[in-house]
């Protein structure tokens, strides 16, 4: 690892202060569980970190009102505890415990967890692989390579690296906006205007200025919350990325039709990926084993796979479908 | 060390923190993980590093009382916590932890090499209320693995003490 000067920060202010003041190269260090991992494998390499681990304001979740509100540093595994999120918003309680392990997710922050770097193999791996999101310009591997966990969705000819995070998958389906923080005050975008496609310039994944600082991620409440559900589809049953995962929230009239719809694909896309057109095929449906299976299609319309990811096609469709399913069965409770 | 800010950055930073309930203080890199300066620096070397990527959850120590992989927690992070390794599980006069006599008397490992993880982790979702059932206890101690597959024993083990029956 390389040698780097580190600093504690002890409110969000003197982090954002210390983040402009030290210049480029400088990163901000919450759980760890990302950026001291690729610190390890030479992938990251700050000549500074910023550590917000334990600032007191950003450690917060607060359920109570119009919106869930996240603060920037909660833990993965209080989200997913909260008795809010795990009654009235099961897809976002089920995208958090289905995701790493019970350390990791104790560890892991909500900020973090959005901004999580992807795990294609060919990132990961270093050199001598060529990959565009970690050396510009030097090329894709996984194109032609080994590209069987790689995205259908977003992708360039430049990277088709999978966005590898749940809950934001669960986040994007839902009203979420993020506050950030910057050295000239705090603005707010929605969550779908966080992360960016690769693109030309797949090193460049958010938005985020180097010297800001999420702040809080707030979900506006929506009674189709209760009826939704996070289906992930992985190599083995637990602690793994998803091959495919859906999160689905329906809010269902007595009569059986559908009156709201929202659909978030993971495990296949560059960033978290909303499906406006599947939801709207719902929209005034029944939910039919059939119907389910159209608004998985209409998701998967459009996919662009590879060579070894042709699979994830029929996967996602049917990880839709039965998504809505359980989904649709919790509505009707 | 220079001040830019009123936040300091440095490259070597002192640490205060209390390890099996005794206080410890020393100046670390930032680039240190917990787990190393655990083994080498403090001699506690009953925390294994396995994967060294939070991937198999050998090195799982408490940090104020909740599980972390300490392979990757950056050592200057554990500023002012408390935490607790296999080595403070024992009671004061050695006499084992409820849950180490049973991963014996459950044949709960083989090379043992992620057993002191497994039980670290095991104490751990016992305390969260995680080992309540079996599917239940098997997600929830899924981040720690065994490569001998001494799943079947691990599992007994720690549902037999969060059921109070050890």
């Amino acid at each position: 690892m390389r040698p780097f000067a580190y600093a504690r920060a002890d409110s969000a202010e003197s982090a954002v202060r210390a983040l402009s003041e030290a210049g480029p190269g400088v990163k901000v260090l919450a759980g760890g569980t990302t950026l001291y991992d690729l610190m390890k494998l030479d992938i990251e390499a700050p000549t500074s970190v910023v550590d917000v681990h334990r600032v007191p304001e950003l450690s917060y979740i607060d359920t109570s009102g119009d919106e869930l509100v996240f603060g920037a540093g909660a833990r993965m595994a209080d989200m997913a505890e909260d008795p809010v999120v795990r009654n009235e918003y099961p897809m976002l309680s089920e995208s958090l415990w289905r995701a790493a392990s019970e350390q990791l997710r104790i560890m892991a922050t909500a900020g973090g967890n959005l901004l999580q770097r992807t795990r294609c193999a060919y990132f990961r791996g270093g050199e001598p692989y060529a990959c565009n999101k970690r050396n510009p310009g030097s090329g894709c591997a996984a194109i032609g390579g080994a590209d069987r966990g790689n995205a259908l969705f977003g992708i360039s000819d430049s990277c088709a690296a999978v966005y590898p995070g749940d809950w934001p998958i669960a986040l994007i389906a839902l009203d979420t906006e993020v506050d950030i923080l910057g050295p000239d005050g705090e603005r707010t975008i929605p969550l779908a205007e966080l992360h960016r496609e690769p693109g030309d310039r797949p090193e460049v994944e958010t938005t985020l200025r180097p010297d800001e600082l999420i702040l809080r991620i707030r979900v506006r409440k929506t009674p189709a919350g209760r009826g939704s559900a996070y289906v992930k589809v992985r190599d083995r049953e637990s602690y793994a990325f998803a091959l495919a995962s859906a999160a689905v929230a329906v809010a269902v009239e007595p009569t059986g039709v559908v009156t709201d719809a929202r659909i978030g694909i993971g495990g296949v896309a560059t960033r978290p990926w909303r499906v406006p057109a599947a939801e709207q095929a719902l929209i005034g449906q029944p939910l039919t084993p059939e119907s389910m299976r159209h608004a998985g299609e209409v998701a998967y319309q459009g996919a662009r796979p590879g060579t070894h990811n042709v699979f994830k096609v029929e996967l996602g469709i049917r990880v839709v479908a039965d998504a809505l399913r359980i989904a649709g069965e919790r509505a009707a409770r | 060390m220079k001040q830019r800010t009123g936040t300091v950055f440095e490259t070597s930073v002192q640490v205060r923190a209390r390890v099996n309930g005794k206080d410890v203080e020393l100046t670390v890199d930032p680039r240190e993980s917990l787990v190393d300066v655990l083994r080498e620096r403090l001699g506690l070397t009953g925390t294994k590093k396995g994967c060294d990527h939070g991937q198999c959850g050998a090195c799982t120590v408490h940090l104020d009382g909740r599980r972390v992989v300490s392979c990757l927690t950056p050592a200057v992070q554990a500023e002012g916590t408390e935490i607790t390794t296999i080595e403070g599980v024992a009671g004061p006069d050695g006499e084992l932890h409820p849950l180490q006599q049973a991963f014996i008397d459950h044949d709960a490992m083989q090379c043992g090499y992620c057993t002191s993880g497994q039980i670290m982790a095991g104490l751990a979702a016992i305390a969260e209320g995680h080992a309540d059932t079996d599917d239940r206890a098997r997600e929830y101690l899924s981040g720690n693995l065994c490569r001998c597959g001494a799943y079947c024993g691990i599992l007994a083990a720690v549902r037999q003490v969060a059921e109070g029956d050890a």
